[in-house]
């Protein structure tokens, strides 16, 4: 990458524009797609940090009691973002029936086809270091996509059934929360302390995934052959070779 | 002819005076307004006595102990009237064959109209000897007098979910009473033990009106168990302010602070303490300054100290809790992400290197 003539001051180089190759880009991610993602993100970091200190509260504050409501805060937080939470993934859900292809790969996997399951392999071997260069994905990667059906949908729902009927216990019989969720997931676990370790296991199910996510998506930006990060802002893949 | 309640009551010389305090005791104590007294007076004038026979299995007898505390002297000693009249082993006076007898000749008089409180559980391992009842298995004397009963009450945590004798390993198999009876109805009064208002009123409620107080899924009367301790407890404020006793002694301890890092149970706990409270309303643990243990939610000696808030998981070692679980995992992932990255940027200068190689000449 050797330049032949000094920048512009201004930033303005048509020419090396002009030179420069083009890549391919492809719409992938609807604006309701990363609207959703990285608000649905944001819900989680709130969710999984006051969740946290719901279970090890903060060391006690002083004064008189009447003066202060910081762990009623904390929980309001969790429930405010867990409303956030709740709403977001309805209506990602309703987006994955209208939206385009790519919005539904979020919610299912083709398990029947042999050929994701190859492209599995061909994943791992690319994480393993067997293989100099990954396929081209259009939408989420195979091994991505399997992550983010169990992490995110199916541990969305659990989250989101566990979370309701803890919040119906406090909101006590009458509540929706308590008639459509409490109700029945009580009996189900059997008793109120199990159901809070279950949902505590939860969130580190999830901070696991979100690990792993963050990390796969900053190095296949760098790695791999398409453009990541970008994309969930932009919604564009860009293939670079 | 039968007795009625209130002949029984008045046999036993108790005035009519004090059986409308007791009728206005009981109504109050069930959530009943002032226009419940009047039907409760006249339904124990008119009904037929129910007789109630109480069964004793695997239990230590602390669910009697505070039935008899009621906190009302007069509850007690009408309650007791009327059940002590036919089958109570720790309570009555008869005993041996004598006694056996009076199971025998209530289940025949009363056939499907008399109620059975059960008090401990029925142990199943070895033909359920490890309880003998009579000279037979306790479980067999239960299915027996359970079979002609108009309804069953499992008496505490033992009857309604097996308590500590049914804690891991369970040796004996001490098995709840619902899972020993079928096709009659239960009603659950899990603690332990329960508190005795809250046993007087169930009972009460049973005799007067003639049906089941209403249940919850967990077939507890919702009158007693529809909140938890935490939702009435009077340190509430402190749990909202995130005023928390963190050691025993502390100076939040003695400002009576919200005992949630102590690993109080209140806020998983159904039960009526934080309004019924105990001893004729004279304290219950939290106000004594001890956390809720939990005696009133399935297994409780199973899930966990009851000094922890994120208490153990057993399935994964002793000492684990699901921050150390969800802890290590995340360490362990996160070493294998630091690795797994530092391993791809050595990968990726390799490649870059041996290309430039090739790229040599230019
Ligand atoms: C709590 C944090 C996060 C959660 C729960 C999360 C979850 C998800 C989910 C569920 C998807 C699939 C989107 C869909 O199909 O609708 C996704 C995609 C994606 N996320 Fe995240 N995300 C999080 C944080 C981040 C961060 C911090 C980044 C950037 C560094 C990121 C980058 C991406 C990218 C690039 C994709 C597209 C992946 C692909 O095309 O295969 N995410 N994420
Ligand atoms: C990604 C999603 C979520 C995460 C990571 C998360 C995390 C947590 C954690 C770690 C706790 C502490 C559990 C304990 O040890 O007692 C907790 C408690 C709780 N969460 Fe969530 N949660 C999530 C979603 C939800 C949702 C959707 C709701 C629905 C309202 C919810 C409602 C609650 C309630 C009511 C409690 C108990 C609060 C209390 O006992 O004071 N959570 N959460
Ligand atoms: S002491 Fe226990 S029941 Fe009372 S507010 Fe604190 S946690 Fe809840």
């Amino acid at each position: 990458m050797t330049t032949h003539h000094a920048p512009s001051p201004t930033g303005v180089d048509d020419d090396a524009v002009a030179r420069a190759p083009s890549l391919k880009s492809i719409y992938v991610y609807e604006a309701p797609v990363r609207l959703w993602h990285w608000v649905n993100a944001l819900a989680i970091v709130v969710l999984a940090v006051s969740g946290y200190f719901i279970g090890s509260p903060p060391p006690s504050v002083p004064g008189e009691a009447s003066d202060n409501f910081l762990f009623g805060y904390i929980r309001f937080a969790h429930f405010a973002a867990a409303y956030v939470f709740a709403v977001g993934f309805l209506a990602r859900l309703y987006w994955g029936l209208v939206g385009n292809d790519h919005s539904r790969e979020l919610f299912s996997i083709p398990v029947l086809t042999g050929a994701y399951w190859r492209e599995i392999g061909a994943m791992l071997k690319w994480y393993a270091f067997l293989r100099p260069y990954p396929n081209r994905y259009v939408g989420h990667n195979p091994l991505a996509r399997i992550s983010m059906f169990f992490a995110i949908f199916l541990g969305g729902i659990f989250m989101l059934v566990t979370g309701f009927a803890l919040y119906g216990e406090g909101a006590q019989a009458g509540h929706w929360s308590h008639t459509l969720f409490t109700s029945w997931v009580l009996p189900l676990f059997g008793q109120s302390q199990t159901l809070h370790t279950w949902h505590h296991l939860g969130m580190w199910m999830i901070v696991l995934f979100v690990m792993v996510h963050v990390y796969a998506a900053v190095r296949e930006d760098i790695m791999g052959r398409q453009s990541m990060i970008s994309t969930m802002l932009s919604g564009y893949r860009m293939f670079k070779k | 002819m039968t007795e009625t309640f209130y002949e029984v009551l008045r046999r036993q010389g108790i005035t009519r005076r004090s059986f409308i305090k007791f009728c206005s005791l009981t109504a109050s104590s069930l959530g009943l307004g002032s226009t419940f007294v009047p039907k409760i007076a006249h339904a124990l004038e008119t009904k037929p006595r129910t007789p109630v026979i109480w069964l004793h299995g695997l239990e230590c007898t602390c669910c009697s102990e505070s039935f008899i505390r009621s906190a009302h002297p007069l509850t007690k000693d009408v309650v007791l009237s009327m059940l002590s009249l036919d089958y109570d082993d720790t309570l009555m006076a008869a005993a041996g064959h004598q006694a056996e007898a009076i199971i025998e000749e209530v289940k025949k008089k009363y056939k499907g109209n008399y109620i059975v409180a059960v008090e401990g559980n029925p142990p199943l391992n070895e033909d359920g000897m490890f309880c003998i009842h009579g000279g037979r298995p306790f479980v067999e004397v239960l299915k027996e007098t359970c079979a002609d009963a108009k309804a069953v009450i499992s008496w505490g945590a033992c009857a309604s979910y097996g308590c500590v004798q049914a804690a891991k390993p369970n040796p004996t198999r001490a098995t709840p009473v619902h899972q020993v009876i079928s096709g009659k109805p239960i009603v659950r009064v899990p603690g332990c033990p329960p508190i005795a208002e809250v046993m007087t009123g169930v009972v009460t409620y049973m005799l007067t009106f003639d049906r089941i107080p209403e249940l919850d899924r967990q077939g507890r009367p919702k009158m007693f168990y529809g909140q938890r301790i935490h939702d009435k407890c009077y340190r509430r404020p402190h749990f909202d302010a995130g005023q928390f006793v963190e050691q025993w002694d502390d100076d939040a301890a003695r400002r009576g602070y919200c005992l949630y890092k102590m690993g109080c149970k209140g806020p998983t706990t159904y039960n009526a303490c934080s309004t019924v409270r105990w001893n004729g309303g004279v304290s219950f643990p939290i106000q004594s300054g001890h956390g809720c243990i939990g005696c009133s939610e399935d297994g409780f000696w199973d899930k966990g100290s009851f000094y922890d808030r994120v208490t153990d998981i057993k399935q994964f070692g002793i000492e684990s809790n699901a921050d150390k679980v969800g802890g290590t995992a995340a360490a362990v992932v996160g070493a294998g992400i630091a690795v797994h990255a530092g391993l791809s940027a050595l990968s990726r200068a390799r490649i870059n290197h041996s290309q430039e190689n090739q790229q040599g000449g230019n």
